[in-house]
């Protein structure tokens, strides 16, 4: 007979509040900086292993500083086929003068490149933090980034 | 006409609140259910009305619920899958976004069938507005009694909470799903045990796509015989259809099980944009195999779509009129794909990379004398040889556009430009 499992740390009944406590930590460190990640793990009683394992697989979890406003264009088909996807993230891009995947100097803006957003049917579509915005031409996304800009 | 079933409420007014979904006669079906029906007796009419997962891989539900373990001491959990993550598809966030007393109904009356005590819903992270509306609306649901302890005066319970993902389609997957509720990655499980044996901490679980689950009160409310006098043979009932693309008039369209596609392309979404011509079409999402406009008569059921060597997925049915490069499209998608693989087993974390950058080089004129036989040697070696049905689902599309549109695959290597802009 095997011996039974003794689990040291990582209680399961705490680990299952791993994501909401990683959101928390984001919020208050702005990003899950190894600081956020130690102090989680000591709040779950998990290994700071265990939380940086989980962390990293999640898209949402950002594990390097990132802009105030993370901008995620949609590259997905449907999106695509309007019209969408590729000029948008070149204007975006010319406008921001960064590259996807970058943040501006001041900090102000993220770009990124996601697919599929769920809002195909008002595509093309990208989404300001928690805010989406649809059927977007590049006169709406220059009104867009006035508007955030002056925030 | 076909009177819409689950999405009659969703355009009026403060739809997604409970005193509108009282107003019209909602939680009548949990009361029925649950003072005038035994559990057996639900799992029978959900068996009888033929309701077929529509999550996408279309198990019959009824059959499902039968397979939790029957006794009473063993805890149970219903788990609920609002993770939409499968490009095209937008239904889940409408219903959440706009309908979400109709789900937790449906979720009351399954969890009182299969006796489950707790249930958990699982809502893909970058859905804000539905995380605030399914808080909403379980904290009313509690205020009016019908989630707590003793619902409607029975001795029947139920806790009810909302968990969010964090940006990670394979969580939608329904074991993986589980492991990121245990707030680990979301590395898919080996499947059996099914989590109807074996699912969230231990305990068996009943996962449900979120239209599944809505379309639950409509039967114990209407009966299992209206709900299967809908649709076809093997495919009965409501379903909502995601149309996008190349349309005039995007949008989810609620229509009977076997609506023919070129109707609702043409009757229902408007037709092509500029009234150009059809060239393709994905009828279930983008991990469906690609149609062909002469298969448009299809109808829209999961033996039909079968038949013709694809599936009916989530239903999301992307139109591509004859403007639309082929090798592009699935060039997309495959970018999707490869992103998105967990990296659990090595033919979809190391195959989808290559099915994407072999894909990348046709498109972009740099492809090798052999790419197109590659794609095809990698689809084959990837198909059905993953831990979990992603490896399926990542080669449908791409594969199915070298088989049915291989004559822009080799103006591509041949030319090195593409096909469509030339003709
Ligand atoms: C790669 C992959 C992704 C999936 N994504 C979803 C999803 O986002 N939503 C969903 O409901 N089901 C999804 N599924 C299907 C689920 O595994 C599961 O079959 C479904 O939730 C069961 O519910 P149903 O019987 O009501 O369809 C996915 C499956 C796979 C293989
Ligand atoms: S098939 Fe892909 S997604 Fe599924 S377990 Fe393997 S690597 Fe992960
Ligand atoms: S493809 Fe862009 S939102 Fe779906």
């Amino acid at each position: 007979m095997l011996p039974e499992a003794k689990p040291k740390i990582g209680n399961p009944r705490t680990r299952a509040m791993l994501l909401s406590a990683l959101y928390i930590a984001q919020e208050q460190y702005g990003w899950l900086s190894p600081e956020a990640i130690q102090r989680v793990a000591q709040r779950l009683q998990l290994t700071p292993g265990q939380v940086y394992s989980t962390a990293s697989f999640y898209t949402m979890f950002r594990m390097q500083p990132e802009g105030r406003y993370i901008i995620q264009v949609c590259e997905g088909l449907s999106c695509y086929l309007v019209g969408g996807a590729d000029p948008l993230i070149d204007h975006l891009s010319k406008r921001l003068k960064i590259k996807p995947g970058e943040t501006t100097p001041d900090g102000k803006f993220t770009l990124q490149i996601v697919q599929c957003l769920a809002a195909c049917d008002c595509a093309p579509a990208l989404k300001v933090n928690d805010e989406l915005y649809g059927n977007l031409t590049l006169e709406k996304i220059d009104e867009l980034l006035m508007e955030l800009s002056e925030k | 006409m076909f009177e819409p079933v689950l999405t009659r409420n969703i355009h009026r007014p403060d739809s997604e609140k409970i005193a509108t979904y009282l107003a019209y006669g909602g939680y009548q079906a949990a009361r029925k259910a649950l003072l005038e029906h035994t559990p057996e007796e639900l799992i029978e009419i959900v068996k009888r009305s033929g309701l077929r997962g529509r999550g996408g891989a279309g198990f019959p539900a009824g059959v499902k619920w039968g397979f939790l373990p029957k006794d009473p001491q063993i805890q149970k959990i219903v788990a609920v899958n609002t993770d939409e993550g499968e490009p095209g598809t937008f239904k889940d966030r409408q219903i959440v976004e706009n309908d979400p007393h109709q789900i937790i109904e449906g979720v009351i009356i399954a969890s009182y069938a299969v006796g489950a005590s707790r249930a958990y819903v699982y809502i893909r992270g970058e859905f804000f507005l539905g995380v605030k509306r399914w808080i909403k609306a379980i904290a009313d649901a509690y205020e009016h009694g019908f989630l707590g302890k003793n619902i409607l005066g029975t001795d029947f319970s139920l806790d009810m909470s909302v968990h969010r993902g964090a940006g990670a389609y394979i969580c939608g997957e329904e074991t993986a799903m589980l492991e990121s509720l245990e707030g680990k990655p979301g590395n898919p499980r080996l499947k059996p045990p099914y989590p109807a044996q074996i699912g969230l901490f231990g305990l068996p679980t009943l996962v449900h796509n979120i239209e599944t689950l809505a379309c639950i009160p409509h039967i114990v409310a209407r009966g299992a015989e209206w709900f299967a006098s809908i649709g076809t043979k093997d495919s009965k009932g409501p379903k909502i259809f995601s149309v996008s693309g190349h349309v005039k008039h995007p949008g989810n369209y609620e229509l009977p099980l076997g609506t023919p596609l070129n109707e609702i392309i043409f009757e229902h979404a408007g037709g092509l944009r500029g009234d150009k011509k059809l060239k393709a079409i994905i009828p279930g999402g983008a991990s469906t195999a690609v149609l062909t406009a002469d298969q448009v008569d299809i109808p829209m059921s999961f033996e039909d779509l079968e038949k013709a060597g694809s599936q009916l997925g989530t239903g999301a049915i992307v139109v591509m009129d004859e403007s639309t490069c082929m090798v592009e499209a699935a060039r997309r998608t495959s970018k999707f794909f490869a992103h998105e693989s967990c990296g659990r087993c090595a033919p979809c974390r190391i195959g989808s990379v290559r099915l994407y950058e072999t894909l990348d080089r046709i498109e972009h004129g740099k492809a090798l004398a052999d790419d197109i036989e590659r794609a095809l040697y990698l689809a084959e070696n990837i198909d059905g040889r993953t831990f979990c049905p992603m490896g399926a689902a990542l080669v449908g599309f791409p594969r199915s556009t070298i088989l049915k549109f291989r004559e822009e695959y080799e103006y591509h290597l041949l030319h090195k430009q593409c096909y469509v802009n030339q003709h």
